[in-house]
């Protein structure tokens, strides 16, 4: 119980504000447009469970945001050209796990700080695609929005895919000897590397995986609309971000898991609707979102420097 | 031991006079005692084992630390409370090993930072800055340049900046911690020249060396530290380097380690002139056998947690040859050690031995995953109940498998780190540093695991600068110097031949 204070008190606020918005704004439960938030948000959840292990592994990740929009733009192509989506669909996850590699490598092979490395490669990789594409759309052919499966199904395949991620990543990261390495890593990685793990190794295979579910992200994104738009994934490495933190992933490492990763997200995500159904100006969104990371960062600071081991 | 006190000259009194010191950290006493008197242009050094409380007692004559009893007099006057900034105005300077100047400004610059107060939007004197800093370095005749930016200066070069800088701040009384371990020959006598320098104009020095050479050729006295007492001060003149030894080393073992009952099987490792030009061990050649305790002494800094690193693979033998139960090996990362069955529990548990965020369970797990859940799938229940086998067997103080290594004392976070290594099972353990930091009740359980261990057939290297320790505890002693072996040494040997051995080859390495 006292492990998990951290999640629980996040999970805790969702609660009241879903609560508070049952009593005030029950138009808010209705199925379809909280089915259609659900889906907006599901590459978000899919990449988040990647930027967790990423960030628990004491590194981060700033160009999944550009890596996303490549990632869209090739898997839109090559659907222009008239491959199936079952060979987009890896071709794109693919896509990502190369440029997750090159951040991989970069950071755990050079052992060059992550933060400049994906700074640059998100500036590389943003400014390439604008280069090359010119800001232009992709259109889709048929059967690519919704997978072809109608808009409810897609819908409900779209969430149900990314909690399915979710759930594997989430005992993963428990159960998994692999998932105890990012967290000793991430700790300690000098006291890892003398247990004879590989920290380096652990770093760059974390790196990969982000690439390659930030790809499955960008494809589930994809799915949703008659065509791609090349910015699609801008900003998307800030809200990620900051769903893991504010689900209680300690950026300094060592510390969270996935199920304070799904709160933080879907705390952060009810923002904007609760307003909408509260009949508060929407300017008010990025505030309140603001102020709740600040709050989870606060507290993570406090927590630490009273619990902390000197 | 007929040591007479050289009269010296009167002096109205002296510049520095410290008396009945004492200081502790937690439970460890660190000083319990300490008298020390520093007259002007005088070189003091001050000598004494590691751990004999020398950087405790430098750190309180600087101001870093407070005493908790005993005082201190700078120039006849009582000063009480002394910070680092009251050290400084008192003129009091350390120079450091490792100087510790910003690499990236000049020197000048450098010089300027300590010696110009005042306000941060003052405007600055660049000219009269750099006359300055060539100024204070023509005064211990060093040549560097005072635009030099500090990191393209070698580390004596450093040295005479940090002297330029106390100098500069008008210090009368300077400290060095053993100025010339990293200096080549050359290099220190230069230093060896302004320490004279600085003594004929009516500095005093305190002078830290290990190397007994050094404190015969410039020191008028010398004033030995035990245990965190002085055992005395006595002038150089009338001393030989035996009876210098016997004052450093002078307790008498007390038998309070478990005795030696093992008898020692087969050879399990042979070591053959192994070097690692990277971590500076060199010509390194030791056995040992199974059932066998082999001591690793000598200095800090002397190479033997580098060669520690070499036998797990952290930094690979380049040289000679490494044997394990007839096998040659090549250890080139800690996976390979650990694959051939050896252990190494690192120095500084603290840092690196265990990960105090985790829980006591994953600890001990960390370094037999793969044995231990083949599948990769954790198994929870066969960790909880092998966590809680070495807990129990290791009598681990704790609220039980699930606790935070972090929350427990330092002795307990030991075990755990001792645990880790045991639970695979190993054939040739490494323990560096074992008991240091650890009260005195969990050094002697530690102990007795260590002769355990021993009895039922692991080889254990143990490294520890306690010398007693090393003493008490090992069939065999192998003493290093200078990244390389210097002496192989029968378990029942004394103290000073050890020491001696520690010693003595320094000499050799500064020729």
């Amino acid at each position: 119980m006292k492990t998990y204070f951290r999640e629980l008190s996040v999970a805790a606020a969702l609660v009241v504000v879903l609560l508070a918005l049952a009593v005030f704004a029950p138009a808010f439960y209705q199925p379809q447009p909280l089915l259609s938030l659900l889906t907006r948000e599901a590459p978000t959840l899919v990449v988040a469970c990647g930027m967790a292990l990423v960030i628990i592994s004491r590194q981060i990740d700033i160009s999944v945001g550009a890596q996303f929009s490549v990632c869209s733009v090739c898997a839109g192509l090559l659907a222009a050209r008239g491959w199936p989506i079952y060979l987009v669909l890896p071709a794109s996850a693919a896509c990502g796990a190369f440029l997750g590699a090159l951040n991989g490598a970069l950071v755990a092979g050079l052992r060059l700080p992550s933060i400049v490395v994906t700074l640059a490669t998100m500036v590389t990789l943003r400014q390439g695609l604008n280069l090359v594409r010119q800001g232009e759309f992709v259109n889709l052919p048929d059967g690519v929005q919704w997978l072809g499966l109608g808009q409810t199904a897609g819908q409900w395949l779209i969430v149900l895919t990314a909690l399915g991620f979710l759930v594997a990543f989430g005992l993963g990261l428990r159960h998994l000897a692999a998932g105890r390495f990012v967290y000793a890593v991430g700790s300690d990685a000098e006291a890892a590397r003398l247990a004879g793990l590989r920290p380096q190794l652990a770093t760059f295979l974390v790196f990969v995986l982000l690439g390659a579910l930030t790809g499955l992200a960008a494809m589930m994104n994809v799915a949703q609309s008659p065509q791609v738009q090349p910015l699609s994934g801008s900003g998307l490495e800030l809200k990620v971000i900051a769903a893991v933190v504010v689900g209680g992933v300690a950026i300094s490492g060592g510390r969270g898991n996935l199920w304070g990763a799904f709160a933080g997200l879907l705390l952060l995500a009810c923002v904007a609707p609760a307003l909408t159904h509260l009949h508060v100006e929407a300017y008010w969104e990025k505030a309140i979102q603001g102020a709740i990371i600040l709050l989870a960062v606060v507290a993570d600071g406090l927590r630490s420097r009273k619990g902390g081991h000197r | 031991m007929p040591i007479t006190l050289r009269a010296l000259p009167c002096m109205s009194s002296p510049l520095l006079a410290l008396s009945q010191l004492t200081k502790s950290f937690g439970g460890a006493r660190a000083l319990r005692g300490v008298n020390f008197e520093l007259q002007a242009g005088e070189v003091h050094a001050l000598l004494g084992e590691n751990g004999a409380g020398k950087s405790t007692l430098i750190k309180i004559v600087t101001g870093a630390h407070q005493p908790d009893g005993g005082t201190i007099t700078v120039a006849g006057q009582i000063v009480a409370g002394l910070t680092p900034a009251a050290a400084h105005a008192l003129g009091i300077a350390c120079i450091y090993q490792q100087p510790a100047l910003f690499p990236d400004l000049t020197v000048a610059e450098n010089i300027a930072l300590r010696l110009e107060p005042g306000s941060a939007l003052r405007r600055v004197d660049w000219p009269a800055r750099r006359t300055r800093a060539h100024d204070l370095l023509a005064r211990i005749g060093a040549s560097i340049a005072p635009t030099a930016e500090v990191r393209t200066l070698s580390m004596p070069e450093q040295q005479l900046v940090e002297i330029a800088c106390a100098l500069g701040a008008g210090a009368r009384i300077v400290i060095m911690d053993e100025p010339t371990a990293s200096l080549t020959h050359k290099e220190q006598h230069l230093l060896y020249a302004v320490v004279r320098d600085l003594r004929a104009h009516g500095v005093g020095v305190i002078y830290i060396s290990h190397r007994l050479e050094e404190i015969f050729m410039l020191a008028d006295r010398v004033t030995v530290l035990r245990d965190g007492q002085s055992v005395g001060t006595h002038p150089v003149d009338g001393l030989t380097e035996t009876a210098l030894i016997r004052l450093m080393v002078g307790r008498e073992m007390t038998q309070i380690y478990p005795p030696a009952e093992s008898v020692p099987g087969e050879t399990l490792l042979t070591v053959r002139d192994v070097g690692c030009a990277a971590s500076g061990v060199k010509h390194v050649s030791f056995d040992v056998r199974a059932g066998e305790i082999f001591g690793l002494g000598g200095l800090v800094g002397a190479g033997r947690t580098e060669l520690a690193r070499v036998l797990f693979g952290l930094t690979p033998a380049d040289s000679g040859e490494i044997t394990l139960a007839g096998r040659r090996l090549t250890l080139r990362s800690p996976q390979e050690a650990i694959a051939h069955g050896i252990a190494y529990v690192p120095e500084d548990r603290r840092r690196h031995g265990v990960v105090l965020d985790l829980p006591i369970a994953h600890n001990v797990t960390m370094a037999l995953h793969r044995h231990l859940f083949p599948t990769s799938w954790l198994r929870f229940g066969a960790e909880r109940s092998l966590a809680l086998e070495f807990i129990r067997d290791l009598a681990v103080k704790c609220a039980g498998p699930a606790a935070p290594v972090g929350s427990l004392s330092g002795g307990n976070q030991q075990k755990v780190s001792l645990a880790r290594w045991l639970a695979t099972k190993p054939r040739l353990l490494i323990l560096d540093e074992p008991t240091q930091g650890v009260d005195v009740g969990a050094k002697g359980e530690i102990h007795r695991i260590i002769r355990r261990l021993a009895r039922e057939g692991l080889a254990v290297i143990l490294i520890s600068s306690d010398l007693p320790e090393v003493l008490g505890m090992s069939d065999r002693i192998g003493v290093m110097a200078g990244g390389t072996l210097t002496a192989i040494l029968p378990g029942h040997s004394d103290a000073p031949t050890v020491m001696a051995a520690a010693l003595g080859s320094t000499e050799k390495g500064a020729a």
